[in-house]
């Protein structure tokens, strides 16, 4: 008996002490399309000791699979910048960075302070921005016109043509529609929920217009395609790589404001590959690296040419896009305080349940 | 001594199967249940009591919800009794003996792929500008393209169509080891074919029917991917609830109460199946002839 | 009229004559025998009775009305299973009362008649038992019993004694003559065993390959076979292949294979220089002497005891052994001894060398 357990307790240390032998690994925890190939492929010749390995996730998985291994199981994680300080202050899933390894003079310094501002707890900087885009409306021009804003996706004149994606920003994007102005009243959760109320009923009535809501980038890009829908909330980097195929589907920043993120590079607290974590931050954000980096996902990097960076079609759909008013425009999202996201929550399901047709 | 060692050799042959029900079963459930008994009160701050099950009863988008996935579930699971019975019996009675792998393999054919490649299949099929709908408005049959996507008849055939196989296996395992003789016997004595079909292949079948029904509607109600994905827009399903509440809004003390209701709930969904229908699971799942 | 005719039946799979142009009598109240070996073509016969197959030319007539184009569940012939198939689901009592109910009998006369079934069976109160709790020979009447209370014009029982262990199936034998001659029906009764054929029916027809070769009363196929393969079939008889010799009258001289000649009966219209086999039963063979029959030497190879059916093995010198019935042991020879047997020849038949032999 005792010779067996040895045995077993021999073979595991040997098989945990085998690990950092062999080459060490950065598991990086991301949203589909950040992590191309050909980007990993560079990286991993210019560091040929490090492994990369990718889990391409969203902002709410990102959270809940760091707060279930209590933030270890990946050495990088990118959540939009609103996401990142309740969670930590909740969940305790990340770890402060070392800005002394990061390259912070290639950041847009305005993004990089703001990201900084969102993200400082007890004197602490947890994010550094990454790439930065915004949720608005995407319009099929041969088929409507005259779309201004989010409220057009409720407009009975695209009956069973319109969709949208069940998650925050829609309530967000609605709410601003409707006059309120959701960030200002993130502190009052009073009069949050009576906006969120509004809000529901207000896209309980449109179920009857909205053909279906979406789920993913495939999925949008599918429905916009086929031209089974012509108006749809949507991420602008979606639209600007369907503008490639179909020139005639643009994005319209909404008259209120597109939405804006900025997804960040944050450490999880049991990352266990800090170096190769700051290397592939300071790598991706080298300007031949954003260059294929952008081509991939269609966001801009939060470097000052970042538009300038994007590849031609997707820079030709931005400035087809935007204008400089629509970029002062731009309303970045806040972060969201513990709870908040619970009553969202509650909204959107009532939202799901009701019945339309 | 022997007796020891008897005693010995029986734990470690149930070692396994102990470790496998506790670890993998057991204490998840107990986890589940325990989280559900938290009550939040502040950032990190907990208290026990049952406000996570007030909250349930007194929401009743929840609750509507959970209603719907059952009942749903109960249609899909007598479908797939209705469809898979004939197609079950033609398999264990009517089949040559070759053919009968082949068509018990065409049944798997689904289970080849997976749940989401399934779901996007009959998307693929039943969208607007899907397969079925092009071919219709080309063949004349209708003249503008409709879409058959995003409605509970969808999701019902989508489950259906997923679940079947769970109602063939124990059907036809039970009903091949049926005698051909005894259905001569149940004509022979006078019984039409409907007496037969009432009074000797079904009672017969008792044990499959009663395990695929339970197997079924098991896996119709915990299912997730089929009906958020066909029924779109109108597709309230429990175990999306579930999810939202881990993993959209971070709500695991609501998310665990309501997987122990779910749970609850099914279990009493197949027991008042049982009263209804006269049956124990002592007398036909757990039959020992 | 008679309980049950079939007039020149056929049945074909295919290529393959599973049944001849059989045709048969039963007249009412008799226990009429098909004996034959397994694949014969009697169990289709009977199948084609009980409407399970159906004819591929031919007629079968119940109390004289064609039955042709009747579903079995329209014909008044019941039927006792190879297995019985009881149904295992129901309880005795129920398993009765299936064909009542089917029948539409009166739902309060049913009990009684189940009970008076049981009864005649000699197995009263046993309505709630389980059909497992019943012992083999219980089973067996039981089943006799399903079929009984629905007053069949003819009863169909297929090999019901095969499962039974041989001792319950001797015992058997004598309790279903006895319940045919009590319920005064007509009893069609398929084997294989020719004892259980001769013991318990009033005619016996041998069929072969598909067609009849004769029909009797056991005693008539025992003395007075038509063929050899009835000869060989029924009771027990030595075979000795030979060609004739000479025909002298109705006797043959036949010189035997291996050598000797004997003489026997003439029995079908084979003529000299034929291949032949002369069939002779234990009992016509005797110890010592000659019959007149020629006689044939050889050494005892054995003694088997069995009581009334002991036997004296021969092995002749052509080789062959024969067995000579010893049925009051008064032989006083023992093994190794040289002996002579001898027949009367019209106790031993000769007929054409069946096909094979």
């Amino acid at each position: 008996m005792k010779p067996m357990i040895r045995g077993l307790l021999a073979g595991t240390a040997l098989s945990m002490a085998a690990a950092p032998l062999s080459a060490e690994t950065l598991r990086l925890l991301t949203w589909g399309s950040y992590a191309p190939d050909e980007v990993i492929e560079k990286f991993e010749a210019e560091y040929p000791d490090i492994d990369v390995e990718v889990t391409f996730s969203n902002n709410e998985e990102m959270i809940a699979k760091l707060r279930a291994t209590g933030g270890t199981g990946f050495d990088l994680a990118q959540p939009s910048h609103d996401r990142v300080n309740a969670a930590q202050q909740e969940y305790n899933i990340y770890k402060p960075l070392d800005m002394s390894k990061i390259d912070t003079d290639v950041m847009t310094p305005n993004l990089l302070e703001g990201v900084a501002a969102n993200t400082t707890i007890d004197g602490e900087v947890y994010s550094v921005p990454h790439q930065w885009g915004t949720s608005g409306i995407m319009v099929n021009q041969a088929e409507a016109s005259g779309v201004t804003g989010w409220g057009d996706l409720c407009n009975e004149e695209y009956q069973g043509r319109t969709s949208m994606r069940l998650r925050r920003t829609i309530l967000l994007g609605m709410g601003f529609a409707m006059g309120y102005d959701p960030f200002a009243l993130y502190d009052d959760k009073e009069a949050y929920q009576e906006m969120l109320n509004e809000v529901t009923q207000k896209l309980i009535d449109c179920k009857s217009v909205i053909k279906t809501y979406w789920t993913g980038g495939d999925d949008l890009s599918a429905l916009m395609l086929s031209g089974e829908v012509v108006v749809s909330e949507t991420w602008d980097s979606t639209a600007f790589k369907i503008y490639a195929e179909n020139p005639d589907i643009v994005f319209v920043p909404p008259e209120t404001g597109a939405l804006a993120w900025i997804d960040t590079f944050t450490i999880p607290r049991g990352g266990e590959a800090d170096d190769a974590a700051y290397k592939w931050i300071n790598f991706v954000m080298r300007p031949e690296i954003v260059k294929l980096m952008s081509a991939s996902t269609g966001a801009i990097a939060a470097v000052p040419n970042g538009i300038e960076l994007l590849p031609d079609d997707k820079r030709a759909a931005v400035e087809v896009a935007f204008d400089q008013s629509d970029l002062d425009n731009l309303k970045f999202f806040a972060n969201i305080p513990p709870g908040l996201e619970d009553m969202e929550g509650m909204a959107l399901e009532q939202i799901k349940a009701a019945s339309g047709n | 001594m022997s007796r020891d060692a008897g005693r010995l050799s029986l734990i470690l042959l149930f070692a396994p199967f102990a470790l496998w029900i506790g670890l993998l079963i057991i204490l998840p459930q107990i986890g589940i249940g325990y989280i559900s008994l938290r009550e939040k009160v502040g950032i990190n701050e907990y208290e026990f009591g049952f406000k996570n099950y007030a909250d349930f009863a007194q929401a009743a988008v929840y609750r509507n919800t959970l209603f719907r996935t059952a009942w749903i579930s109960i249609l899909v699971t007598m479908l797939a009794l209705v469809l898979g019975f004939p197609i079950s019996y033609y398999i264990a009675k009517i089949a040559r003996e070759r053919s009968r792998a082949a068509l018990f393999l065409m049944c798997l054919i689904p289970l080849w792929v997976s749940d989401l490649v399934r779901a996007y299949g009959w998307i693929v099929l039943l969208r607007e500008t899907g397969v079925v709908s092009t071919a219709l408005v080309s063949m004349g049959v209708i003249n503008e393209p409709i879409e058959m996507l995003y409605n509970d008849v969808t999701v019902i055939i989508g489950l259906v169509y997923t679940v079947i196989l769970f109602m063939i296996v124990p059907l036809v395992s039970t009903m091949q080891g049926m005698d051909d003789s005894l259905l001569e016997a149940g004509f022979n004595l006078g019984g039409s074919r409907l007496t037969v079909f009432r009074r000797i292949v079904v009672p017969y079948a008792m044990p499959g029917i009663v395990a695929g029904c339970i197997i079924v509607f098991m896996i119709t109600a915990g299912s997730y991917l089929t009906p958020v994905l066909l029924g779109g827009k109108n597709s309230s399903w429990f175990t999306e609830q579930i999810y939202n509440q881990f993993i959209t809004r971070y709500n695991w003390e609501a998310g665990a109460t309501f997987g122990v209701l779910l749970l609850l709930f099914t279990s009493l969904v197949v027991w008042l199946g049982l009263r209804l229908t006269g049956q124990s699971l002592a007398t036909t799942v757990a039959k020992d002839t | 009229m008679n309980d049950l005719s079939c007039v020149g039946v056929t049945k074909k799979f295919g290529e393959f004559t599973a049944v001849r142009n059989v045709s048969l009598e039963v007249p009412p109240g008799s226990f009429f025998s098909i004996l034959g070996p397994s694949g014969c073509g009697k169990t289709t016969l009977m199948r084609m009775i009980a409407g399970f197959e159906t004819p591929s030319a031919g007629d079968i007539r119940i109390k004289g009305e064609s039955v042709i184009n009747l579903a079995p569940n329209k014909r008044n012939v019941k039927m006792v299973f190879q297995h019985l198939a009881l149904f295992p689901m129901m309880n005795v009592g129920e398993n009765i009362a299936y064909g009542l109910r089917c029948q539409g009998e009166q739902k309060s006369e049913i009990p009684e008649k189940v009970r008076k079934v049981l009864d005649r069976v000699g197995l009263p109160g046993v309505e709630d038992k389980r059909i497992e709790q019943l012992s083999g020979g219980q089973k067996q009447r039981i089943a006799i019993a399903r079929c009984m209370v629905l007053q069949p014009d003819v009863l169909l029982l297929d090999e019901p004694l095969g499962a039974l262990d041989l001792k319950l199936r001797e015992h058997m034998k004598i309790e279903l003559k006895q319940l045919q001659e009590r319920f005064e029906t007509t009893f069609l009764y398929i084997t294989h065993d020719q004892s259980e054929a001769l013991v318990m029916s009033d005619q016996v027809a041998v069929m072969n390959a598909g067609g009849f070769e004769q029909i009797g009363s056991p005693r008539a196929l025992y003395d007075d076979p038509v063929s050899g393969f009835v000869a060989g079939f029924v009771g027990d008889a030595n075979v000795l292949p030979g060609t004739i010799d000479e025909v002298r009258g109705g006797e043959a001289r036949v010189i035997l294979d291996g050598g000797g000649a004997v003489l026997a009966r003439l029995a079908d219209d084979s003529n000299t220089g034929d291949r032949v086999e002369i069939f002779v039963r234990p009992e016509a063979l005797r110890i010592g002497g000659d019959n007149g029959s020629g006689s044939l030497s050889g050494k005892v190879d054995s003694l088997l005891f069995n009581g009334a059916a002991s036997r004296i093995l021969v092995r002749l010198d052509t080789g062959q052994l024969v067995e000579v019935a010893d049925g009051d042991q008064a032989s006083e020879v023992s093994a190794h001894d040289a002996v002579t047997v001898s027949w009367q020849p019209d106790r031993a038949r000769v007929f054409v060398r069946r096909p094979g032999a």
